[in-house]
């Protein structure tokens, strides 16, 4: 009986509740992921999920595994990045799908700064983060003054930005093709300094201080959202806005202060990645980066919260790069995106699983305080347990 | 001019479809966000029954079975929202943009494991249609007159019928205005939110294959429909919720889109030099703007967004 009741007090505490929703979906979500291959081609489907998982284990030496673990996290920073921008303003209330838009205007903006005027990485970094905070804070001006749904003005900027981009970086683009030119060759000083990092990971340049500065600002939102004034006021205002209005707080201002930061996060984000010199613009992209979107994963994965938001991003990335192993004439690489986009589905449903779960435990509690009762009759001890 | 028309109408049609669709499931209750990937899903429908049917089938039947396979892929693909957001009570945001990210993904895996097996070099997400699409439209003089014109002016004025002249009607916008009022009266609202929400799956299903008909032969689905879904909802909120305001929305959006297309065949336009890109992106800036003035008297239906719950009050 003590047993028991321990179980189901580890069970009714929210961190644990989080992260098993968390583990559900991404059970379940591999589960269809699993399916979806065996429909497309039985044969292969065992290996192709276990490729997915394995992602950069699948090279046996440990050198070069370690090298692709630094590829993955190189963009699993952005990711937390842009997880995190959506995170922050989630709890404000606002869904900021704009993260994709800013960080689309932070890539423009560093990029820019870095092989137009020739800048060294702190400012393009600065640019970044504001150009992302003016694309963010648009959104939030419409939201507070004007009441404009942010999805539809995050959705609307999220075009504008990418063609705005597409054109301001075409005139730093190669001759020949479509993409930027090379960071390294046009400006060094403007890729990340890596502080000996990638010696850990067999030497993979890309790894800069972009990922622990990512951890190290996700610690920091933490810290921002659950000690300061600033952080419980935004709380406070994504739970009950009327209520936040009548004790004082200056909601509206809080809004657009709030959607400046997210945006400024994504900008860093795109900093990140496009200031390591891993990956170059393509002016000719029609689509905006999936990114900001994955982050919209990442941020539900991790159960709202920073820390586990470090994980999550990690996860979401490590399949996505998984997927990129595929053998790609029998299996399409998008497989990823179509198992993250079911972890997010599914994470709609974590709050009713909470609520369920929550549900089953006091019955149990008050079944088992009644055969207390029945057994031993003594109505007081069975209160207390 | 006449294309500049011809686009005008084609691409108002699809927003006048998928703009319907958000207004369905708004006076009912529910914020549908999925409509982009429910366009896609519908596309996908149309885009494959396209491919597979005999050039010869007489084109009445090729245009019937294209809308037909839309409305069901579109009327499928809601449901998925209507089960988590009315039975499971779930974020609604949330949920649309998961339904988006995943009909992107998987139309993009759908097309390119069908091409793949087909002819295992052919690694691409593209539908062609060329030979069956020319079904899909008849010429008066050199105006080209596609029947989906048509289907989306049926669609405008039976739904501004539906919704004001009917008693289903009727109660769907009470279920989206006050449900706890709807129910006292008997009016079932899970079952009113369901109808607002499949109605608008198909009706998005539709507008999706009809804007990836307009001007091409094929689509790569890779690219989605570049935000023509929430361009939609923009059209609806400009449009307060009302078929006919809706109606003049899309054309006046659709004349912007239409423009991207067909500048460059403008003397005066094209001599001002303005790189294609700037025409690309004025449907996007025109409704950023547009709804920066509407939003404030926002006419929405007040429970929108709301799950709601037989027991709460």
């Amino acid at each position: 009986m003590t047993n028991s009741k321990k179980t189901s007090g580890i069970l009714s505490n929210p961190t644990v509740q989080s992260i098993l929703a968390a583990l559900l979906c991404i059970v379940i979500g591999l589960f269809v992921g699993y399916i979806a291959l065996l429909i497309i081609n039985p044969k292969g489907a065992n290996t192709a999920i276990i490729t997915i998982l394995k992602n950069y284990f699948t090279y046996p030496s440990k050198a070069a595994a370690l090298k692709y673990l630094g590829n993955t996290l190189v963009k699993a920073a952005p990711l937390l990045m842009c997880a995190l921008s959506i995170q922050f303003c989630y709890q404000a209330g606002l869904f900021n799908i704009g993260a994709a838009g800013q960080y689309v205007a932070g890539a423009g903006a560093c990029l820019y700064c870095a092989l137009a005027l020739h800048m060294p990485w702190i400012i393009c970094i600065l640019a970044a983060i504001l150009a992302g905070g003016i694309f963010g804070l648009i959104v939030g001006l419409l939201k507070s003054y004007l009441n404009v749904n942010e999805v539809i003005s995050g959705i609307m900027l999220n075009w504008i930005g990418l063609y705005c981009v597409n054109m301001l970086l075409n005139g730093v683009k190669e001759v020949a093709s479509p993409y930027t030119l090379h960071l390294s060759a046009e400006n060094p000083s403007a890729i990340l300094p890596s502080m000996g990092l990638e010696k850990f990971f067999s030497n993979n340049k890309y790894v800069t201080i972009a990922v622990p500065l990512a951890i190290i600002i996700a610690i920091i939102i933490k810290i921002v959202l659950s000690m300061t004034v600033f952080g419980y006021e935004i709380r406070a205002t994504g739970i009950a806005k009327d209520a936040a209005r009548y004790s004082g707080m200056k909601e509206k201002r809080n809004l657009v202060i709030t959607l400046f930061i997210g945006g400024a996060l994504a900008g860093i984000g795109a900093a990140f990645l496009y200031l390591t010199g891993y990956e170059e613009w393509s002016v000719t992209q029609s689509s905006v980066p999936s990114m900001g979107f994955n982050g919209i994963a990442a941020t539900f994965l991790g159960g709202l919260d920073p820390i586990g938001t470090i994980f999550a991003s990690y996860f979401i990335q490590h399949i996505t790069s998984g997927g990129s192993y595929l053998d790609k004439n029998v299996y399409p690489s998008q497989i990823s995106d179509f198992i993250s986009a079911i972890i997010i589905y599914l994470c709609g449903f974590v709050l009713i699983f909470k609520l369920y779960l929550n549900g089953m435990l006091r019955k149990r509690e008050e079944k088992k305080s009644n055969d207390g009762m029945a057994h031993n009759g003594k109505k007081q001890e069975g209160g207390i347990s | 001019m006449v294309l500049l028309l011809q686009y005008t109408l084609l691409f108002a049609s699809v927003l006048i479809l998928v703009a319907l669709g958000g207004c369905f499931s708004e006076h009912s209750g529910v914020i549908n966000l999925g409509l982009e990937g429910t366009m896609v899903m519908g596309a996908l429908g149309g885009a494959l029954t396209l491919k597979y049917i005999a050039p010869g089938t007489p084109r009445i039947f090729i245009v019937l079975a294209v809308i037909l396979t839309s409305i069901l892929c579109g009327v499928l693909y809601s449901m998925l929202l209507a089960v988590a957001c009315i039975n499971l009570k779930a974020d609604q945001t949330l949920v649309g943009t998961a339904l988006n990210m995943l009909a992107a993904a998987a139309a993009t895996v759908i097309v390119k494991s069908i091409n793949m097996h087909e002819n295992p070099d052919n690694v691409s997400s593209t539908v062609q249609y060329v030979q069956t699409k020319r079904a899909l439209v008849f010429n008066i003089g050199s105006f080209q007159f596609n029947w989906f014109i048509l289907v989306a002016l049926i669609a405008l004025i039976a739904s501004y019928i539906i919704l004001y002249k009917t008693r289903f009607g009727l109660r769907l916008m009470a279920c989206g205005e006050h449900p706890q009022a709807a129910d006292s009266v008997g009016i079932n609202v899970y079952k009113m939110r369901w109808a607002g929400v499949l109605i608008s799956g198909a009706l998005a299903g539709v507008g999706g294959i009809v804007y990836i008909t307009a001007g091409v032969s094929e689509w790569k689905f890779e690219v989605g429909v570049a935000g023509f879904g929430f361009l939609a909802l923009a059209v609806m909120i400009f449009g307060q919720w009302k078929p006919f305001n809706i109606g003049l929305a899309a054309l006046l959006f659709g004349f912007f889109r239409a423009l991207s297309n067909v500048y460059s065949g403008f003397g005066f336009l094209a001599n001002l030099n303005i790189p294609g890109t700037v025409y690309n992106m004025m449907p996007y800036i025109i409704s950023l703007i547009v709804l920066a003035f509407t939003s404030s008297s926002s006419r929405a239906p007040k429970a929108e967004g709301i799950p709601y719950d037989k027991g709460s009050r």
